[in-house]
Order: structure tokens, then C-alpha cells, then sequence
């Protein structure tokens, strides 16, 4: 019993050594040549321009409840003037960063833990190998790469629907214009609120690359692999964004103290 | 074209995978022009050995040289320059499901040639007319038959003209009559590129097609190596055994 759980434990340390080989060697090779700059544009367009229309619906929606919400806790102090503010204030630190890591981990995570496996067990990796190319680089680095550029602008666009979605609710509410709605908003949201909090989710990016293609690329078992690949890669990179931000937010509040504020 | 050195040369290669020996001290030598075949029963380590010869798979202990290069601790740009002289034909033909038939073939040539769009398109509709494929160079590979994957997997390996072509069971999953004609393109290569080949497989009218070598391995061991006639004419029973189910294949 003791032996079994000794040797689990080993393996389980094992695959966490392979995999922090692996983020390394993509993190390091995303900086040295030969890149893949049309392969890097096709997963840019893949995971991060075809996520899009997800995000900023989702955001949207996300911005209606965030406002339905705070409207009925501020209402209490009569303090509804302060939902637009509470609401920008609420996506662009938090809620937009995050939604938007979890939601990308969930299509970009699964497609590449799927996409990868899938070429694994039928040797298109070995394909590409014995066609002089090399796969790493070709299948990891741009997929990372693109992870990470996609990510800060995917929760922009995240941010930008929320805020969207907050004065519709607000306008059906209220009839607010767009102008005062954007204008209370924007009084107290400033470049150390947006920045940091969005640049983090390049760390989201990484994660969810480096996760989900080591996931793929370390597919065996056929199909049934492929789709353990897919869901642990959803799981995994969800369970690292939500650990990595606990440590990021510490981080941003020792670096930016007014983000703090 | 000629070399000093064999195309391909196995020494002592041992390897092992999760403390299972698939190959034991294998040695071969494949002579340059010749159809080598790797005959054996399934789970003896053909296809493992035929991936040492591509730096798929590294031994544990022994060595791999092509055309005289040891490429066993060979890596990055110094493997890939082995690597654009070999072509390997996978069981499955392994094509990138994205993309369409002739950007297959096409594929190894945008890596690495300077060829023009226009020269590739050329010499891609050629690749694939050489194997039957010229009227499918937009299909997606998902919308191929098996046989025509091959065909089609055959087509890309061949893209660079390589000096050696490695093809793993080329009559898996395939019907008599299109396993010999994936076999007629095979010795087609072989007699007018005067392509190498190594081939793995346990098809014995495919093996007495193609090769002029063959070796047997068992367990991991070459049992026997030579001529079809010597292979019949082996002291190993298992070998004759082996040979003469040719008869009924």
C-alpha cells in the first residue's frame, strides 16, 4: 500500500519534472530564431481571433449580471451613481482578466490538448520529425506564442463587452446615455488599474499553452488518450490560473501599490 | 551518388522501453540502392528499428550511421540535414489532416527549398500524378481510402528525392491487389531513382517483391540474414517456418 502510493507520488513528481523541462524549453525558444512567423499568425487567427465573438459575448453577459448585481447592493446606500465605476473598476482588475483565462482555458486548453494528442497517436508529430522539421517549435512555441499575445487583448475586448453589457442593464434601469455611463466609469479607473491586471493574463497564456500542449504531446492510448489530453488539459490550466493569481495579485499590489487602492 | 559507406548502418543498437528489451545488440548493414526488408512478427521491434534509422528513436546503447554520419547524438540542424536525404513512409501515411493532399507533398518543399509557388505547384502535381493521385492534389486527407493515403503519404516522403526511403508495413490495412500496388511504386523507386529502401513489414510476397536483403528479427534479435533463398535454405525453424508462408500469401 505504502509502495504503491511511494510509486504514484514518484510519477506524479516525474511528469511535474517533465513538464516544468518542457515550459522551459518554450519560454526559451520562443526567444531564439528560427521562428515560425506564419505558423505563429495562423494560431494568433486560430485561438485568439476566432475566440472573439466567445469573449465579447460572454462579457456582455457578464456585464449585465455584474450590474443587476451591484445596482441591488448599492441601491441599499443610495448609491447607484457609483455602479458604472464599481462595475469598470470590478472587470478591468479582476473579473475580466479572470473570466477571460478560465473561458480560454476551456476552448484553447481543450482544442490544443485535442489537436496535439490526436497528431500524436496518428504520427503526424513523427511526420513532421522525419520531415526535417522541428515539431517543438513548430506545434509548441507558435501555439505559446500566440497564447500569449491573444490573451491581454482577448481580455480587453472582455473588459470592453462588460462595460457594454453594465450600461445596458443600466440604460434599461435608468435610462443612463452612454456618455455619463462611460464618463462615471472612467473617472476612477486609471493606466495602473488596466495595465498590470491585463499584462498578467500573458501569464494565463503561458499556462494554458505549455499545459495543454504538453498534455498533447505526451498523448499515448489511442483516442481514448486524445480525450483524457483534452480534459485534463482544461482542468489543469483552469486550476494553475486560478493558483497562479492568487500569487499575481500579490505580486501587482507589492509592484503597484496605488493598484491596491 | 555513390558512397563509400552503406546507406544505413545498425551497430549493436540495444533498446528498451519501460524495462522491456525491444531490440537486443541488432547489427545491419543496408548496402546503397538496395531493397532491404525487416521481416518479423509483430511486437519484435521492426518499426523500432526502422525509427533509429530517422533519430525517432535513440538507443539506449549501440549506434546509427547514414550514408557514414553517426547520427545517434545528433540534434537540431545537423539531424535535419540527415533527415531531408531520408523519407519514411508511415503505416498510417500519417498526413497533416489540415491541410489539403497537395500540401502534403507540398510541405517538405516550402521547409526547405527556395522553389517558387508556381515550381512547387509543378513538381507536387507530379509527385502525386507518379502515384495516382493527380486529380486529387485539393482533397482533404480525411476524404482519401486508406490505400490512397498511402499513396499520398508515399508522394511526400518522396518530396525532396530522397536517397533512402523508409517505409513502415506498407501493406497494413490494405487490400491484395492495392498492397501490390503501393509494392509496384516501391520497386518502381528503387529501379529507376535507384532509391533505397527499408522496408518492415510481415507480408512475404511484398518482402520476396522487394527485397534483394532481408533480416529476421525475433524478440528483439536478428535471427537470420540474407537472400529470400537463404532466408528459406535457414538452419532457424522459425525462419522456414516463416518463409514458406509465403505460399500461402
Amino acid at each position: 500500500m505504502l509502495e504503491q502510493a511511494s510509486t504514484r507520488a514518484t510519477t506524479h513528481l516525474s511528469t511535474v519534472g517533465e513538464f516544468a523541462v518542457f515550459a522551459g524549453k518554450a519560454a526559451r525558444q520562443a526567444f531564439l530564431p528560427p521562428y515560425e512567423p506564419r505558423e505563429t499568425l495562423r494560431q494568433l487567427y486560430e485561438l485568439g481571433v476566432r475566440s472573439a465573438p466567445l469573449i465579447a459575448v460572454s462579457g456582455l453577459a457578464v456585464g449585465v449580471v455584474l450590474s443587476m448585481h451591484t445596482r441591488a447592493s448599492l441601491e441599499r446606500f443610495g448609491a447607484e451613481s457609483m455602479i458604472p465605476a464599481g462595475l469598470a473598476m470590478a472587470l478591468v482588475r479582476e473579473t475580466g482578466p479572470l473570466t477571460a483565462g478560465l473561458l480560454l482555458s476551456g476552448r484553447i486548453g481543450a482544442g490544443i490538448g485535442a489537436e496535439l494528442g490526436a497528431m500524436r497517436v496518428t504520427e503526424q508529430i513523427d511526420a513532421l520529425e522525419a520531415s526535417a522539421v522541428d515539431a517543438f517549435r513548430y506545434l509548441v512555441v507558435t501555439r505559446v506564442v500566440a497564447c500569449v499575445i491573444a490573451l491581454p487583448l482577448l481580455t480587453t475586448i472582455m473588459n470592453f463587452s462588460g462595460m457594454l453589457g453594465g450600461f445596458i442593464a443600466e440604460r434599461a434601469a435608468t435610462g443612463m446615455s452612454l456618455g455619463l455611463y462611460f464618463q462615471r466609469a472612467f473617472d476612477v479607473v486609471n493606466m495602473s488599474d488596466y495595465v498590470p491586471s491585463t499584462l498578467k493574463t500573458m501569464v494565463f497564456g503561458f499556462l494554458i499553452a505549455t499545459v495543454s500542449s504538453f498534455l498533447g504531446f505526451t498523448t499515448s492510448s489511442g483516442t481514448e488518450g486524445v480525450g483524457r489530453a483534452s480534459t485534463r488539459a482544461v482542468v489543469l490550466s483552469s486550476i494553475l490560473i486560478i493558483v497562479a493569481n492568487v500569487v499575481l495579485v500579490r505580486l501587482i499590489f507589492f509592484l503597484y501599490p496605488e493598484a491596491a487602492g | 551518388m555513390t558512397s563509400p559507406h552503406p546507406a544505413v548502418r545498425l551497430d549493436a543498437v540495444t533498446k528498451s522501453f519501460g524495462g522491456r528489451r525491444v531490440l537486443n545488440r541488432v547489427t545491419l548493414e543496408v548496402p546503397e540502392g538496395c531493397g532491404f526488408v525487416i521481416l518479423g512478427r509483430s511486437g519484435t521491434g521492426k518499426s523500432v528499428a526502422l525509427r533509429h534509422i530517422i533519430g525517432l528513436v535513440r538507443p539506449d546503447t549501440g549506434s546509427v550511421f547514414v550514408h557514414g554520419t553517426d547520427i545517434t547524438e545528433l540534434e537540431g540542424t545537423a539531424l535535419a540535414e540527415v533527415r531531408k536525404q531520408v523519407g519514411f513512409l508511415f503505416q498510417s501515411g500519417a498526413l497533416f489532416d489540415s491541410i489539403s493532399v497537395g500540401e502534403n507533398v507540398a510541405f517538405p518543399m516550402r521547409r526547405h527549398t527556395r522553389l517558387t509557388d508556381a515550381e512547387i505547384r509543378q513538381r507536387v502535381q507530379s509527385k502525386l500524378d507518379s502515384v495516382g493521385l493527380g486529380s486529387d492534389y485539393d482533397k482533404m486527407p480525411g476524404d482519401l481510402s486508406g490505400g490512397m493515403r498511402k499513396r499520398a503519404g508515399l508522394a511526400r516522403a518522396m518530396a525532396l528525392d530522397p536517397r533512402i526511403l523508409l517505409v513502415d508495413e506498407p501493406s497494413a490495412g490494405l487490400d491484395p491487389i492495392t498492397s501490390e500496388e503501393i509494392d509496384e511504386l516501391l520497386l518502381g523507386l528503387k529501379q529507376n531513382q535507384k532509391t533505397t529502401l527499408v522496408v518492415v513489414t510481415h507480408n512475404i510476397p511484398s518482402a520476396r517483391k522487394l527485397g534483394d536483403q532481408l533480416v529476421m528479427l525475433d524478440q528483439g534479435q536478428s535471427v537470420a540474414q540474407g537472400t529470400v533463398e537463404e532466408l528459406e535454405r535457414s538452419d532457424n525453424e522459425l525462419v522456414r517456418a516463416f518463409m514458406s508462408s509465403s505460399h500461402a500469401g
